[in-house]
């Protein structure tokens, strides 16, 4: 039975500091999307409560989709993301299959390898880099950001199947290769299929990092009609000392939304993965 | 048959992704090398200069501004998301209803593009319109509120906050997870021994959960110490490089002065301490 004094003590050291910790995490997007509805009067007038819209309207939304190339961004941002995030899945399941399976010379060293360039920061590479994209002729297309996103991807996707390999049960590829499958059959038929989990978990990682990629989007795509929604938000948006709030915060809104959408059908896959102790903060 | 044997079967497979990894992170990284040491403006070639973007970088007094800030930032971002992460996974590992919404909320700021929230937050902190300073002064602070991207030392304090804002979650939600799997017969053992919150909490939660601390914060230190977005879009390094780290100042020589080589040298400066923290990880993840 909760007592008077139990429900107090329940709100001290429950309620307090969890509700606490939701306003901090929270406060940010809800400022996001009142700010996005504000019509421009009541946005800079420091006369008016500004915690409550007063009269709601959707101008900024309608002037980001018209006034800016916000849609083309968008398309782009998932275009690539999308097919880094599938280069990425199959390339790191190329390297954490024989790295859970397999046994040969060299696979400490190659377990090592990855796991270092998992944790090699883009601001060491971004120089060469853009002098390589340069050389290659590929500044202002979305093939360089997909051929170099997967060099964060391909590591981070390879280390997390790796983990989830070493889960699954040997006993049905062993049981394949006595029928006298290959061990590519094997691989395919058998194996991978069993990994689908892992594989949903690693996308959404891929998915979300790519989303949330800027400084080589920034360096690589200068044009409106190549760039993603970060560097469109923050490059055209804000010009000179001249910021378009209600825009910026409608844009920053709806570019969340895909990631915040993936991510709530997912929850489940992506705590699991955060806490298997190998994505980065 | 050949590709039968586990040997060549594993390297053949591996071949692919080995390559584009060596193509597009092991050549740009010898070549940032070789940028380091030449003088290279861009658009133009390069002459071999040996040593002297770093002796440059040297006598830069701003770089010295720089490699100070970055490890303060990183020092402090990094404890209070140890500390805030420790007090989140505490509050979040009892049973209530709707635990797993609140966790999936409070993961909220780690998931959405760092570039979209920290614009979020360049709003609330606005020279003229911040929602923060519009709510001190409601509550008596002397108009017109603190400048918190305008002034050198608020302007540090204001992106460290940002930066565990974001960064907090992730330690909370890691470090919860590690408490869950700390078996309530140890907590038992430890009051009938006559132990205390606290006793309990150093001596039995801290203990287990130093694998997973240690592990989360090598990751932290590592990707704060190398930060570029946040800083980019609140400061760009200002006031007075009050905020500029190296990521954000290699930045700026490379990208807006055109010295490749100088940049790229400002860029390996971080390379001596980012070494020790990624091969401290890597034993340690191969370990665990």
């Amino acid at each position: 039975m909760v007592t008077g004094h139990g429900r107090i003590e329940r709100i001290v050291r429950l309620w307090l500091p969890v509700g606490f910790f939701l306003v901090l995490a929270l406060f940010p997007f809800y400022w996001m999307a009142i700010t996005s509805i504000k019509p421009n009067a009541e946005l800079y007038n420091k006369s008016v409560m500004p915690l409550i819209v007063h009269a709601p309207t959707l101008k900024h939304y309608v002037d980001l989709l018209s006034n800016t190339s916000f849609l083309v961004w968008t398309w782009n941002t998932m275009l690539v993301a999308m097919v880094a995030t599938a280069i990425s899945l199959v390339l790191g399941a190329m390297l954490a299959y024989p790295l859970a399976r397999m046994r040969f010379a060299g696979a400490g060293l190659i377990a090592m390898t990855v796991a270092a360039i998992y944790l090699v920061p883009q601001p060491l590479l971004f120089i060469p880099l853009a002098d390589v994209i340069n050389r290659l002729d590929l500044g202002n297309t979305l093939t360089s950001v997909i051929l170099t996103y997967p060099t964060m991807l391909v590591p981070f996707c390879a280390w997390l199947l790796l983990g989830y390999f070493k889960t699954v049960p040997k006993e049905l590829e062993e049981a394949a290769r006595i029928d006298g499958a290959s061990r590519l059959q094997t691989m395919r038929q058998i194996f991978l299929p069993l990994c689908t989990p892992g594989f949903i978990s690693a996308g959404i990682f891929a998915f979300t990092l790519s989303q949330n990629e800027f400084l080589y989007a920034l360096i690589f795509l200068t044009k409106s009609a190549v760039r993603t929604v970060p560097v469109g938000v923050i490059a055209e948006l804000i010009r000179g000392d001249v910021f378009y709030w209600g825009q910026l915060m409608a844009g920053a809104l709806l570019g969340s939304i895909p990631v915040a959408l993936i991510y709530s059908f997912f929850v489940e896959h992506y705590v699991a993965g955060l806490t298997s102790g190998s994505v980065k903060g | 048959m050949l590709l039968d044997r586990e040997g060549v079967f594993s390297w053949l497979m591996m071949t692919p992704p080995l390559l584009f990894l060596a193509a597009l992170v092991g050549y740009p990284f010898l070549y940032g090398i070789l940028l380091s040491l030449q003088d290279r403006p861009v658009a133009h070639a390069g002459t071999f200069v040996g040593l002297k973007n770093f002796m440059t970088d040297l006598r830069d007094p701003i770089f010295w501004r720089v490699t100070v800030n970055t490890f303060i930032y990183t020092g402090a971002a990094t404890l209070l998301k140890m500390v805030g992460g420790l007090c989140l996974a505490i509050a979040m590992n009892q049973n209530f209803r709707m635990k797993n919404l609140v966790r999936a909320l409070l993961l909220l700021p780690f998931i959405v593009p760092t570039v979209l929230s920290t614009v979020a937050w360049l709003w609330m902190l606005d020279p003229a319109f911040s929602v923060v300073n519009r709510l001190l002064v409601a509550f008596g602070w002397p108009k017109p509120g603190p400048s918190w991207l305008g002034n050198p030392t608020l302007a540090m304090i204001s992106i460290i906050i940002i930066n565990t804002w974001r960064g907090l979650p992730f330690y909370g939600i890691t470090l919860l997870a590690g408490l869950q799997t700390i078996p309530p017969e140890l907590y038992e053992a430890a009051t009938i021994d006559g132990a205390g919150g606290w006793q309990r909490f150093r001596f039995v939660t801290l203990p287990l959960l130093r694998p997973i601390i240690l592990i989360v914060t090598l990751f932290s230190v590592i990707f704060t110490f190398a930060d570029f977005q946040l800083v980019y879009v609140l400061t760009h390094g200002g006031p007075q490089n009050a905020t500029n780290l190296f990521a954000t100042y290699a930045f700026d020589i490379a990208m807006g002065a055109g010295q490749l080589g100088l940049g790229a040298s400002v860029a390996l400066a971080m390379l001596p301490a980012l070494a020790l923290l990624i091969v401290a990880l890597t034993i340690y993840m191969r370990r665990g």
